[in-house]
């Protein structure tokens, strides 16, 4: 069922079966979620590429899948390039004839998580967005490398603990701040790049359609809240994510064409970004005093950010 | 439908020109391919071919070998005809994805211009690069000349398609001294050729929707040694279908090729094993050999993988000494090519005296003279009946003579 049908959450979260709910992904992590938005946002064919990461060694353990559709995994870095050769081939085949069904519609996505997008598979996702083919590229931005246990990725903020940036007697965690990969694509001139989230579904899908429907390119980077390295309790996934976008930690906005940039969602009363960092494990030690500092900067980042995203739709540029 | 183009009955190409003459007459699909020193030539080519019209595919130019062979990988899943070229460091970044190519059983066809690996670096040949791909899983076949480097690409779609097979080929040829040495071919016409390779048959492939298909799943301890032993299997028992397309290849055009080319073997007491250009030479050195009165021979693997263990053992146990030589540097062991001829060799009766020579790194040549030397040295242990010489021994290399490992026959 098309999501322009569905009337409420609860018909959403059954109308799409092309992603099985038996898969081994934490409970509570938000990946299927997104994944299932993202199937729900289209009733077309789906060509997926997932990198190596968490959905990917929870969907598809030999004998089993969780996929009901055409769905490949090469390697951690390389989804973007998976399904480029495969859209390149889908192009070839209908150009000569050869598909079994060549009106049938078909769109590629490609999955990785924020170490195989933001670090490792970064130049790939570059290379297929700069070649143009017709696909979206969808990260699952956990904020670390969680399939491994919890290591820092560039997409990690500053003042979080992760096992290779831990927080200790001297040290408040990682030092770096996050990384904009979302500014990069719409610097790449892609014809659409998102940041959404999934406690915001309606937008979320349709920020997938809107990509799915493009031509060309698309990117969207996803909040996908991590109940075992962020360390929340299961049942607190949407309420994490909904204080990361009423924070604005996670800002929730479009560019189009690389510079027509739409914010999607305003918060009625913008939180402080405390209440976010209290509610998760991976902040716990900023609030020791000496630390505290770490919390003003990452407020005052927000507060800056928030103001350039809103001063660059103002401007129409 | 993509325009013809009418070849004559020679045609002076060099090996990339041939190789990529053969992409074009097989029609494939989708090339993805990054430029790399001496395959370049070979995707420039289809590149052409495809803003001309003379094929329908799509040709992906990505940002590096590993999103080349990535690309490879999502459109054969994709269900057409791949193909794409490399080299040397090319190669050597692919490599995590050969293994997966192999694995996910995709029949990729890819010319690999032989050359050597950095550091030092260097675009020259040598067979470090082959040597890199041995057990990635992929049928490996090596053309000496232009020629074979045509003929053998049109076999290498039909072998890996193969229902019986279905998996990725590697065709070698030697950087510079084939790829870019201009040569007599003797092409198919286009309609010749493609009726020969046929038309791609896909399986489990991602656009058919009725059928979804997971590519590339996780197995532990509980499934991945079965998949791998398959794997194994699948690759060994496409010699059978390698002998059926070259039988069939030499009923088109009379030219024949076996997986061990031997050359003047019937009654040879010494012999050089070798791959590549190479082989061409030492056969130029026997020949001149047998007019002194030493019955030399040489026995080259034109298919290096599955490697044709029998027929090296059947080529070679009659003779009574063997230089092996190895492309390739060797890094603290004998050359592998020695090590593999004599493992065959060590379960015949007469067991021969086995010796390797490293030569001809980052392109030193090879010449007719060293292949004679080295035959007479052969010569000399058959007379002798055992190796008077180090067992392996550097071939054409500056400074002091460098010699390694000791046999115990004979002393």
């Amino acid at each position: 069922m098309a999501i322009t049908n569905i009337k409420n959450l609860k018909e959403f979260s059954t109308a799409n079966e092309r992603f099985e709910g038996a898969h081994l992904l934490c409970p509570g992590c938000a990946h299927s979620m997104i994944v299932r938005e993202l199937m729900n946002a289209t009733d077309d064919n789906l060509v997926i590429a997932s990198n190596t990461g968490c959905l990917e060694v929870s969907t598809a353990v030999y004998p089993y899948t969780s996929w009901d559709t055409s769905w490949i995994h090469i390697g951690f870095e390389n989804a973007a390039t998976a399904v480029s050769g495969a859209e390149a081939m889908y192009k070839a085949r209908k150009r000569k004839g050869t598909l079994k069904d060549p009106d049938a519609p078909v769109k590629f996505v490609a999955f990785g998580g924020d170490g195989s997008t933001y670090d490792i598979g970064f130049q790939w996702l570059s290379g297929a967005v700069e070649r143009g083919h017709d696909f979206t590229y969808i990260c699952l931005d956990n904020e670390n490398y969680a399939n491994t246990g919890g290591q820092r990725s560039s997409a990690t903020p500053i003042g979080a603990h992760t096992s290779t940036a831990q927080a200790g007697r001297v040290s408040y965690g990682k030092k770096e701040k996050k990384k904009d990969l979302v500014a990069i694509m719409a610097a790449h001139g892609a014809p659409y790049v998102a940041q959404l989230a999934p406690n915001k579904w309606k937008i979320m899908a349709k920020g997938f359609q809107k990509a799915l429907e493009t031509e060309g390119p698309c990117f969207i980077n996803t909040v996908s809240a991590c109940t075992t390295e962020w360390k929340f309790d299961p049942k607190d996934t949407i309420h994490i994510t909904d204080l990361a976008t009423d924070t604005l930690m996670f800002p929730i906005y479009e560019i189009i064409n690389g510079h027509e940039l739409n914010i999607l969602y305003r918060p009625k009363n913008i939180i402080p970004v405390e209440e976010y960092l209290a509610a998760q494990g991976r902040y716990k030690h900023l609030f020791k005093p000496e630390n505290r500092h770490v919390i003003e900067q990452i407020q005052k980042e927000i507060n800056e950010k928030w103001e350039y995203l809103q001063r660059r739709e103002e401007a129409r540029v | 439908m993509a325009e013809k183009m009418e070849l004559k009955e020679v045609e002076v190409w060099d090996g990339n020109y041939a190789a990529s003459q053969a992409l074009r007459q097989a029609q494939v699909d989708v090339v993805s391919a990054y430029p790399i020193t001496p395959s370049t030539p070979i995707v420039e080519n289809y590149g052409a071919y495809v803003a001309n019209g003379y094929v329908d595919g799509e040709f992906v130019m990505v940002e590096s070998e590993h999103a080349a062979m990535s690309g490879c990988v999502g459109a054969a899943a994709a269900g057409g005809r791949v193909a794409t070229a490399t080299s040397s460091q090319g190669f050597a970044l692919m490599v995590e994805v050969l293994y997966q190519a192999s694995g996910m059983r995709l029949p990729i066809v890819m010319t690999v211009v032989n050359r050597a690996l950095a550091s030092p670096l260097n675009v020259r040949g040598d067979h470090g690069d082959m040597y890199l791909g041995r057990d990635s899983g992929w049928v490996q076949i090596d053309a000496f000349n232009a020629q074979e480097a045509y003929d053998l690409t049109l076999c290498a779609f039909k072998i890996g398609e193969d229902m019986r097979v279905r998996l990725p080929v590697m065709m070698h040829q030697d950087g510079f001294l084939t790829s870019h040495t201009a040569q007599n071919v003797h092409p198919l016409s286009d309609d010749e050729a493609y009726k020969f390779v046929g038309d791609y048959k896909p399986y489990e492939e991602m656009l058919d929707f009725t059928k979804p298909v997971t590519y590339g799943a996780q197995t532990e301890e509980d499934w991945h040694y079965e998949h791998k032993a398959r794997q194994h299997k699948a690759l060994m028992e496409s010699k059978d279908v390698i002998d059926e397309v070259f039988a069939e290849f030499k009923k088109l055009t009379g030219r024949e090729y076996k997986r061990v080319e031997s050359y003047m073997m019937d009654d040879a007491e010494v012999a050089i094993v070798a791959l590549g250009t190479t082989v061409e030479t030492a056969r130029v050195a026997a020949e001149q050999l047998r007019e002194e009165g030493i019955k030399a021979g040489v026995v080259a693997p034109r298919c290096f993988r599955p490697f044709p263990f029998d027929e090296i053992r059947d080529a070679l146990e009659n003779t009574k000494a063997i230089a092996v030589l190895d492309r390739s540097a060797p890094m603290g062991a004998m050359g592998a090519l020695f090590n593999e001829v004599s493992a065959a060799l060590y379960t015949t009766p007469n067991r021969p005296l086995v010796t390797n020579f490293i030569y001809g790194l980052g392109g030193r040549d090879f010449s007719v003279e060293e292949a004679k030397r080295i035959f007479k040295e052969q010569k000399a242990h058959a007379d002798a009946g055992h190796i008077t010489t180090p067992i392996q021994q550097f071939s054409g290399v500056r400074g002091p003579k460098l010699g390694f490992f000791e046999t115990k026959r004979g002393n």
